[in-house]
Formats: C-alpha cells, sequence, structure tokens
C-alpha cells in the first residue's frame, strides 16, 4: 500500500518534470505555437456602448397612480427556479418582481401578487405547474415560459384555458405557427437573430471562413440552420455535438484543418464555453460568437481567459445601460441586471398597464395584449396576429476585460 | 405493426438522406489528431476505470459511486489550485514551482478521492454486506449514494461549475505526421501509462495485492487462509480512490471547466464501458479498453460526420466485442488474472 | 468469483439461506415454519395470507376504489400542490407503476439487470408520438389505437435486442441494456426524422370533449388520464400475476435461482428469458406511450441514463420479484422529486439518503419476494401443513386458489 503510493507520486512527478521542462523550453520560443492554427486572427476592434436610447414616452409600470383592483389579482411566473438554467429564469423573474413592486409601491388602490411555479426548463417536468398554475383562477397572466422546449409543450394548455402569457426568451420560430391566441413573444425570434448573426461575422467581424457548430437542442438546431443559410459561401463547414458533450477535440482539429477565421457556436453556455477554452488552448486565433445561449456572466466563468475572443448577439436590449432600470434592479437583486432581466420587467408592465386600465379577467387582459400599441423601456411592443413582435432589434455584445459589453444594434 | 414498420423503415431513410455520411478523406485528414486526443481522454478513462474494476473483482459490484469518489478528486484540484492562486490564464511561474504546484493538487486529490471512497464504503456498503444483502441491492444503494453525494455537493457548491483555471498552457513537443502533440497529451497519456503499470505490479506482486486477488477468485476461502477480507476490501476502495484522484487532475487540465456537482456521472458511465470492454476485473484490461474506448470514438465520430456519433460507435462496438468475446477482450476476472 | 458463472445479482435461495443463517429473521416462503422476517411490513404478508378469499376480495375491492378516487380526495398531507397538479402527479406515479412492474417481469422474475429499459419506454413514446403528432409525417392512427402498436414494436425491439444480447450474464448485459438505452436516445437526436430534442407536439389523445369544448384528455386534466392508466395497470397485474403461477412464471424464477441448474433440469433458458424480455418491453412500451398522450410533447430529452437506472431502483426500493412491491418502488420513486419542488433544491438529495436507508435498513425492499409457484399454492401449502401438525384436522385445509394481489 505505503511502497505504492510512494511510487505514484515518484513516477507522476518524474512525468511532470520531465514533461514540463519540455514545454518550458519551448515556451522561450517566442510565437510558438502558430503552425498548427488556423487561419488569420480577426482583431477587430468594435467598441463599446456606454449607452442606448430608451424612448420617451416609454410605459413604466407605476402607471397613473390611480388604479383599482381586486386584491386577489394575481400574476405569475413560470419557468426555471432550479436545475441546469435557473440562472437565466433568475435574471426573468427578478425584472417582474421588480415591476410588480414598483406598481404596487404607486398604486395603493392596486396591490397585484406575484406567483412563481418551477419547471426547471424541463418540456416534461412543465405541464404539472402551468396546469397547477391555469387552475388558479386569480392568476390572470403569465410571464414565461423562458425555453422553447417547454413553452411547445405547455401553449396548448394556455390555449384552452385562454390565459394569456408573454414569454420573455423563447425564440424559436416555430412556436407561433401553432395557431395559439394566448401565445406572445417579447423578443425577435430565431429567424431574426440567425442572419443578423451572419451579417454581423461576415459585415463587422470581416470573417471569410466561418464554421457553424450547433448542438441538439431545438434552439441550436434552428438558429445553426438560420445562421448557416445566412452566410451564403462564407460558411466553410459544419459539425454538430451534444448537449452535455466536454470534449470537443475532434470538431476543433476539424476547424483548425479547415482553417477557419471565426466559428458560431449555436448552442447554451454549458458547451459553448469549454468548447471556447479548448478551442483558444489548441491554438486557434479567430474570433468566437455565439447567440444569447451563450451570452451570460457563466460563460466568461467557464472559458477563462480564452473567453477573450468571443462575441454575442441577442434580440435582448442591455438593461444595465438604462439607469433607472439598473440602479432599482440592483438595489432588489443585489446583482448586476442579467440576460432578459428586462424583457421580463418589460413583458409584467404590459401585463400590468392591462389591469390598471380596467382588464381584470382572462379573456380580457388577452385582448389587451392582442390590441396593445406602446413603446416599452426596451422596445416597441406591438404583436402581429400570431403574437410575434413586428419590430424587433438585435444587438452585438462582446468580452472586454472579462465583462461582456453591448456594441450596439447589429444586422440592420 | 407491419404496415407500421412499412411506414417507419423508408421514411427513416428517405427524410433526410445526409444524417449518415462516410466520410473517409476525413477521417484521413484528421487521423492522426483523433489519435492523440483519443488516447489522452482514452488514458483518464482508464484510470476511472480500474476504480471500477477493482472493486467489482472484489465484491461483484458495479460502483456507480465511483464517479463520485472522481468529482470529489475533481474539487480537491479546484481548491488547491484556486487557493495556490491560478487564475483564468495561464500562470506566469517557473517551471519548479508549476510542478509543485500540480503535485499537491494531485496529493489533495488523491486524498480528497481515497477518503471519499473510504467513508462510502464504510457507511454504504459495509452495512450491507454485514446484512449480506443480495447484490441488486448494493447496486441500488450505490445508485442512492451517488446521488446524496451529487446533490450534498449541488447544495454546498451550486448548480454551475466552478470558474476554470488554467494550470500551463500547452506548448508543441514534437510533430507526426504534421500533427502537433502537446505537452498536455503527453503527460496525460505517460503519467497514466506508469500509475496503471504501478498498479498492476502492486495487485500481481505484492502480499496487500496477492490478498486482493485471493479475496476476487474466492472470499470465503481466502478467509480461511488467513486473508483480512475486510482489509482487503477497503484497500481496494482506497486505490480505487488514488487512481481516480490522479485521473481527476488530468480531466481538470484537459476539461477546466469540468468541474461540476454532476460533472463525473457520464464520465463514468464511459470508464465502466471501457472496464467491460477490455475485460472487467482485469487490470490490463480497463487500460486496453480506456484507450480504445478514446479512440473508437473519435474515430468513429470524424467518419460518421458529427461529435453526436461518437458514443452511439462506442457502445455498438462494445455490443459488438462482447458478442464475439462475452467476457471482454482480455477477459478473465482479477481473480484469475496472471496479471 | 468470476462474474460469467457467478450469481444473478437477484437475492437467490442460497443468498436467503445464508441471511438466515446469520441472522435468523425469516424462512423461505413456503416452508413449514411461520416465523417471516420483522420489519415494517414483517407481519403483513402472514395475515394477509390467512385471512378468507372473501375478506381479501373484500379488502382489494376498498383499495382499488381508494385508488381511483385518489386524485378526487386530493389529500392534504400528501398532496404535491401547490408546486405540481396533484392530478397529473397521480398520473405521474402510475406510469411509474406500470413501468416498475414491467421492469419487474424481466429484474425480478427473471433476474435478468436490464440498465437500458428506458430504451422500450422511448420507442413507447415515439410510437405514439409518430403515428398521432401533426409534426410526424408518418400515416396517423387514433391515439388509443398506438398503446397496443407500441406494445407490439417495443416487443419486437425486446427479441431484436434479446436475441444477440441474453447469451450474456449478470453485468455484461447489464451494460450492453444501458448501450442500448443510450443509443436510442442518441439516434433520435441523429435521425432526422425522430426530431431529437426539437420533438412532436400535438400528440392525440383519446376521444371526447366536456362541456366547454375541451377535450377530456386534454394534457391538463390528469385525472382522466391517471384513471386510464390506473386500469391499465390493473389488467397488467392480474395478468402479470397469472403468469408469475404458470409455467412461464416457475421457469423465469427457475432461471433466476440458479440457471445452468434450470438449464440442466430441461428449462429452455434462452427461450424463457428472450419471453422476458419481450414482454416487459412490451409493458414499457405501453407506458412510454401513456406518458407521451399525457404529456402530449415528445422529445428525447427524458429518455437519458439516469431515468433508466432510476426504473431500476424503483423496482428493488419496492421489492425486485413482488409486483405489488414493484408498483410501491415506482409510485414512491415518481413522487418524491414532486412532492418536494417546495424545497426543489433538496428534493435529489431527500430522494439519495431515502434510497440508501432503505436499501441498509430494508434489504429486500420495502415489500419482499414471495414466490407462490403454484395456483393453488395455499391449497397444497395447507395440505402438506395438516399433515405435519398431527393435531390438526384436514378440515382445516380451507379450499380456494391464491390470491392474485
Amino acid at each position: 500500500m505505503y511502497r505504492k503510493k510512494v511510487m505514484t507520486t515518484l513516477a507522476a512527478a518524474a512525468t511532470l518534470g520531465m514533461l514540463l521542462g519540455g514545454c518550458a523550453n519551448q515556451a522561450a520560443t517566442p510565437g510558438g505555437s502558430t503552425s498548427g492554427s488556423g487561419g488569420g486572427s480577426t482583431t477587430v476592434n468594435i467598441p463599446a456602448l456606454t449607452s442606448i436610447e430608451t424612448p420617451k414616452d416609454a410605459v413604466l409600470p407605476a402607471g397613473n397612480g390611480k388604479a383599482t383592483c381586486p386584491s386577489t389579482t394575481t400574476l405569475a411566473y413560470i419557468g426555471a427556479e432550479t436545475g441546469a438554467n435557473a440562472q437565466l429564469g433568475i435574471n426573468i423573474f427578478n425584472g417582474i418582481q421588480l415591476a410588480i413592486n414598483q406598481h404596487n409601491k404607486a398604486n395603493a388602490g392596486c396591490q397585484v401578487q406575484f406567483k412563481k411555479f418551477d419547471t426547471e426548463g424541463d418540456p416534461n417536468k412543465a405541464t404539472g405547474p402551468v396546469t397547477q398554475a391555469t387552475k388558479e383562477a386569480d392568476i390572470i397572466g403569465v410571464v414565461g415560459l423562458p425555453f422553447s422546449g417547454e413553452s411547445k409543450a405547455t401553449g396548448n394548455i394556455f390555449e384552452q384555458q385562454g390565459l394569456v402569457h408573454i414569454t420573455p426568451a423563447a425564440t424559436n420560430p416555430t412556436l407561433t405557427t401553432n395557431g395559439w391566441k394566448t401565445f406572445f413573444r417579447g423578443l425577435g425570434n430565431d429567424a431574426v437573430q440567425g442572419p443578423a448573426a451572419a451579417k454581423f461575422m461576415t459585415g463587422k467581424l470581416g470573417a471569410k471562413k466561418v464554421y457553424v457548430v450547433q448542438d441538439d437542442s431545438d434552439y441550436g438546431i434552428g438558429l445553426g440552420k438560420t445562421t448557416s443559410d445566412g452566410l451564403g459561401s462564407a460558411l466553410i463547414g459544419t459539425d454538430k455535438v451534444t448537449t452535455g458533450q466536454k470534449d470537443f477535440s475532434v470538431t476543433i482539429s476539424k476547424i483548425m484543418n479547415a482553417k477557419a477565421d471565426a466559428v458560431f457556436y449555436s448552442g447554451y453556455y454549458a458547451e459553448g464555453a469549454p468548447f471556447d477554452q479548448q478551442l483558444v488552448a489548441k491554438g486557434f486565433t479567430g474570433t468566437f460568437v455565439g447567440p444569447d445561449g451563450l451570452k451570460d456572466d457563466q460563460f466568461i466563468k467557464q472559458a477563462g481567459s480564452a473567453s477573450a475572443n468571443a462575441f454575442f448577439t441577442c434580440p435582448c436590449i442591455p438593461g444595465e445601460l438604462i439607469p433607472t432600470f439598473e440602479s432599482a434592479y440592483k438595489a432588489l437583486a443585489n446583482a448586476e441586471p442579467g440576460t432578459y432581466s428586462i424583457e421580463g420587467y418589460d413583458a409584467a408592465t404590459v401585463l400590468l398597464a392591462g389591469i390598471d386600465a380596467g382588464n381584470q379577467d382572462r379573456a380580457k387582459l388577452v385582448n389587451w395584449v392582442k390590441t396593445y400599441d406602446k413603446d416599452g423601456l426596451s422596445k416597441h411592443y406591438k404583436w402581429d396576429d400570431k403574437g410575434e413582435l413586428q419590430a424587433p432589434t438585435v444587438y452585438g455584445y462582446k468580452v472586454e476585460n472579462g465583462k461582456i459589453v453591448p456594441i450596439g444594434a447589429i444586422g440592420q | 405493426m407491419i404496415p407500421t414498420l412499412l411506414t417507419v423503415l423508408p421514411a427513416l431513410s428517405t427524410d433526410d438522406n445526409s444524417w449518415i455520411t462516410f466520410d473517409i478523406p476525413s477521417l484521413m485528414q484528421n487521423f492522426w489528431s483523433a489519435t492523440f486526443d483519443g488516447l489522452t481522454f482514452g488514458s483518464i478513462y482508464a484510470l476511472v476505470a480500474l476504480g471500477y474494476t477493482l472493486v467489482y473483482g472484489v465484491l461483484n459490484l458495479i460502483n456507480f459511486a465511483h464517479s463520485e469518489v472522481f468529482i470529489m478528486g475533481c474539487y480537491g484540484v479546484w481548491f488547491t489550485l484556486s487557493f495556490l492562486g491560478f487564475g483564468p490564464s495561464a500562470p506566469n511561474l517557473s517551471l519548479g514551482s508549476i510542478v509543485v504546484n500540480l503535485l499537491l493538487a494531485l496529493i489533495v486529490a488523491v486524498c480528497a478521492s481515497a477518503l471519499t471512497a473510504f467513508v462510502l464504503e464504510r457507511l454504504a456498503y459495509k452495512p450491507l454486506r454485514k446484512r449480506n444483502a443480495p447484490r441488486l441491492v448494493f447496486l441500488i444503494t450505490a445508485i442512492g449514494a451517488s446521488f446524496t453525494i451529487q446533490y450534498t455537493i449541488f447544495l454546498v457548491r451550486g448548480p454551475v461549475p466552478e470558474q476554470a483555471l488554467t494550470m500551463f498552457k500547452p506548448t508543441p513537443i514534437f510533430d507526426v505526421f504534421g500533427t502537433i502533440v502537446d505537452s498536455q497529451q503527453l503527460l496525460i497519456v505517460i503519467a497514466a501509462v506508469i500509475m496503471m503499470v504501478v498498479t498492476e505490479r502492486f495487485i500481481s506482486k505484492s502480499r496487500t495485492g496477492r490478498g486482493i486477488r485471493a479475496v476476487a477468485q474466492d472470499p470465503d476461502t481466502a478467509t480461511l487462509m488467513g486473508v483480512n477480507k475486510e482489509k482487503i476490501i477497503i484497500t481496494t476502495f482506497v486505490i480505487g480512490g488514488i487512481l481516480a484522484g490522479a485521473a481527476a487532475l488530468f480531466y481538470v487540465m484537459k476539461i477546466p471547466s469540468g468541474v461540476q456537482y454532476n460533472g463525473g456521472f457520464i464520465l463514468g458511465i464511459k470508464a465502466f464501458a471501457a472496464a467491460v470492454l477490455g475485460g472487467i476485473g482485469n487490470v490490463r484490461g480497463a487500460l486496453l479498453g480506456g484507450l480504445l474506448l478514446g479512440l473508437i470514438g473519435n474515430y468513429g465520430q470524424i467518419l460518421l460526420g458529427n461529435s453526436q456519433w461518437t458514443d452511439v460507435v462506442a457502445f455498438v462496438v462494445l455490443v459488438l466485442v462482447l458478442l464475439l468475446r462475452p467476457e471482454g477482450i482480455l477477459g478473465t476476472s482479477l481473480g484469475r488474472s496472471r496479471a | 468469483m468470476s462474474m460469467v458463472d457467478g450469481p444473478t445479482p437477484l437475492h437467490t435461495a442460497k443468498a436467503d439461506q445464508a441471511a438466515e443463517d446469520r441472522e435468523a429473521v425469516g424462512t423461505p416462503p413456503g416452508s413449514s415454519a411461520a416465523v417471516r422476517r420483522k420489519g415494517w411490513f414483517g407481519g403483513l404478508g402472514e395475515k394477509w395470507q390467512e385471512l378468507p378469499r372473501q375478506k381479501q376480495w373484500a379488502v382489494l375491492i376498498i383499495v382499488v376504489v381508494l385508488a381511483y378516487l385518489l386524485p378526487v380526495i386530493n389529500p392534504p398531507l400528501i398532496s404535491t400542490e401547490p408546486g405540481n397538479d396533484f392530478p397529473l402527479a397521480c398520473q405521474t406515479m402510475a406510469v411509474w407503476a406500470l413501468v416498475a412492474v414491467g421492469l419487474n417481469v424481466v429484474i425480478g422474475y427473471a433476474g435478468l439487470l436490464d440498465l437500458g429499459y428506458i430504451a422500450f419506454f422511448a420507442v413507447g413514446s415515439y410510437v405514439a408520438a409518430m403515428l398521432t403528432s401533426p409534426d410526424s409525417t408518418f400515416l396517423k392512427i387514433p391515439y388509443l389505437w398506438t398503446i397496443p402498436v407500441a406494445m407490439a414494436v417495443t416487443m419486437f425491439f425486446g427479441v431484436l435486442l434479446g436475441v444477440p444480447t441474453l447469451r450474456l450474464r449478470g453485468d455484461y448485459l447489464a451494460i450492453v441494456t444501458l448501450g442500448f438505452g443510450e443509443i436510442v436516445r442518441i439516434l433520435a437526436t441523429i435521425i432526422p426524422a425522430m426530431k431529437g430534442q426539437v420533438g412532436f407536439q400535438n400528440l392525440g389523445h383519446p376521444p371526447g370533449l366536456d362541456a366547454h369544448g375541451v377535450p377530456i384528455f386534454a394534457n391538463s386534466n390528469g385525472t382522466p388520464w391517471y384513471w386510464l392508466t390506473l386500469t391499465i395497470l390493473i389488467i397488467v397485474l392480474l395478468l402479470a400475476g397469472n403468469l408469475e403461477r404458470s409455467r412461464v412464471g416457475r421457469n423465469w424464477i427457475a432461471i433466476r435461482e440458479d440457471e445452468d441448474a434450470a438449464e440442466t433440469m430441461g428449462v429452455p433458458t434462452f427461450k424463457y428469458k428472450v419471453w422476458a424480455f419481450a414482454i416487459g418491453a412490451g409493458i414499457g412500451g405501453m407506458s412510454g406511450a401513456l406518458m407521451s398522450g399525457q404529456v402530449g410533447f415528445v422529445n428525447n430529452q427524458k429518455f437519458d441514463v439516469v431515468t433508466s437506472v432510476l426504473f431500476v431502483a424503483a423496482v428493488v426500493l419496492g421489492g425486485a420479484g413482488n409486483k405489488v412491491g414493484a408498483i410501491l418502488g415506482g409510485a414512491l420513486v415518481a413522487y418524491i422529486p414532486l412532492r418536494f419542488t417546495a424545497i426543489a433544491d433538496y428534493k435529489y438529495l431527500i430522494f439519495g439518503l431515502a434510497l440508501c436507508l432503505i436499501m441498509i435498513f430494508r434489504s429486500h425492499g420495502l415489500l419482499a419476494a414471495r414466490q407462490q409457484l403454484l395456483a393453488y399454492g395455499r391449497h397444497a401449502y395447507n395440505e402438506v401443513k395438516a399433515r405435519t401438525d398431527a393435531k390438526s384436522a384436514k378440515a382445516k385445509a380451507a379450499p380456494g386458489k391464491e390470491a392474485s394481489l
């Protein structure tokens, strides 16, 4: 036993010494590891945005302060509170909570209740909580569900019960083709984001050879397709990875051999971050571009210093650049507004404005949202007959000094 | 049923013909890099597989919680390195201090894993042995223990992976047919193989090793011959833990963002498959199985077009091997091995 | 012990015997001594056996009626609300119970460790999805027809998988089945027609509309789904009980106890193992179709290794080889995470600990297996007992069949 431990340790020490010796020698030669690396480096310097314009007459949750409603009036958030994608849910319901707090503070005669239901972001677990919520007659409007899969699985329950819901994050284009009258999307869908991302890469980033890697999620597949279509001849190869995959070495060697100068990863940060990290560790010097599923501080944490080459596209508005929102959110959640915080806030505001205007049952509130045509804090809200926003904007973001900063609207 | 099948079968093949391809040029082009990467990851599988194999040898138990023994090692590495001041970028340290730091991390990881294995054996499996519980009950307890450890980590450290830490920047050592072999790959493969050889010598030559083989072959007779069965079992768990701790260091080196509460589970399943592929209970089999699994997965995913094929190819090969050789490639259990 | 000729993973008669020698807690069922193992449910089995047939039926009817009324009563402490709709939770539990009963045929009766049972559940789900969802391009049939079709297709897959792999024994079979489960899940991603995580929406459901024009079997309406599943569960239970006491069941148990001995005694072991596999697969496929019908959405996310392993846990937890135990185990494994959604962070920790503790303190599962191999087992038992017991008259041997539960 003892002898074995000692031997193992010695062996390991010897090996370590040997190899690191090798690498230290190599490291002495400047610019060592380029022979295997693909493509030219695209060092594009796009300045970060420091402020964005907010609509002057944006509707705020406080309203005119004279609203009255029954004390049982309730709005709900349904979506992930736990599970792998909990952070996104937390960003959203803090935004909703903020809107409701501001509303209740200004309107003494209308105290709207707030309830949360946890789906873990899993389509198979979502029917229980959604059914529970639709059964509670006091709930007249819902913000959610955040993910495309769970929205697909439960949209018809809302439809049957006539309960309006505005998703602050689900971007799959097919969601609005089900004929649901109660489904509204509070942001642009992937059919908007994909082409915008393609244009961003070939335009502003000046990429000539783009490699697209998509995961196996509904979101990743849809976005991968629209982006690939948008890239046209700049697309030099594609690969598919699996949710939960950790080792991307084979995909990376394909990318290096194809000499790509930009990689678009269509999926979530759980796989995107280790992918980018391994890509850079293998000597990739081009840019790494990802959609809103990657735009999260977790990406930077898990990709480490490799994240410096990353850009993101997102149909979400940088809420942190709206000072009033940023400070109020910080006071409530003790954190910076995250991805989709402001979408949650705006969606809740639309519903609260409806309640204040006297639409205090489910049928009236659906109608209210259907005919809504006003500015929110982040953008103009007016839905078409399918439930899509009419003029969504896609923003670009980049990583600067270990933080995600916006670089302005892209794709126009 | 027949009409159903008739409609299903053509539709599966005509819906989109591109789902299966045989991309031989790509395999030729990426062959060597796939080989080196496969061997690197395969060595990690092999180290973890040894833990499954040894425990299986003496207890006939698929120790499902071994993946948690491994992940505790990963946390050991992570805590040591973050305590030593490693960060997201490669540290600017001299060679000597990197070696010392990594050795420290290795020691902590090995201790963390071995301790977890020890506690697991005492708290979860020993009471069952005392009650002479059926084997399936051990398996379910192992699953329960695996959940318990995972979600204890979950409560303490949260759902997301830990901050990625870079140990050193891999540098090219030499190249084979134009493909670079870097220091990280070489380090992992060589260190893993040395550990395997040491383990194998230990099992085949030392007194304790003989005891392990005796218990694996026939626990009752071994006890009659004066082997302390309990001590042997504990030793086996601890050796498995030590190897898992070493695997943890290499894993975190390769996948810095892999330190997560459930990060070991899938790797554990594949390591177990590697052990079965080589012949479970066989120390050399674990090495062979691990390396083969790494290589097959990599070749398969290049040949068939995308990396979603990796596990399908690996498992299909496993099934085929078992059909031809029902005891794995090298066959025989620990007790009978001439290892 | 090498694994190839090692013991089957279940409690064999030999292991039982050893346990008794050590702790003297019980005797094999069917032996003359009436001392049974102690425990939470220790005396229950004995008492149940001693009840007259009519009383057994009366108790059973009450239990069944209570089971049907469960979602309507919605008992306060047991209810999963407000986190989860209780009738839907009941449906989930019933499906898991059905899965456990099916897997119990494979693990509990025939002693084959199948870690990839999820594959059959998945195949059943996909049959229901691909034959009813508007997202699929295949021919469409009414939902209720998909249940027998799903059974047939999964049985076919069971035979397909079983014929090559059932020559393997013990844990080699375990890893092969585990691999098969993973292959089905990943192929669903790779093969475009199976739509991977994108999935199939708006699956069909049994016909009928309520007063508001909403389908009775809407995916938000748990109670009718639960009743449907429960009815199927009861039918399956009755059939499984008959099978267990038939020649087939006796052969399975012979294989489980000692495969070589069974082979020597003329049991065609391979054939019966394939049968067990196929029947188990059929029940798995049926539960998959029922589950996906209720959820109304199928993608491959839920068909993972963890769920598959939990299926096995359900069987062993309840007591492998005991179908009532399997129901209990299945329902419990589904129930714990649903009940504790309110303390979401702790639910799986509670689950893991519960699994460990139950296994350590109740190694044979909540309800231990009893082998009642003969259709007139109790009759025969009493017959023997009467003869050995000089004082008792032969009249003591009560006529009547063995209880089916």
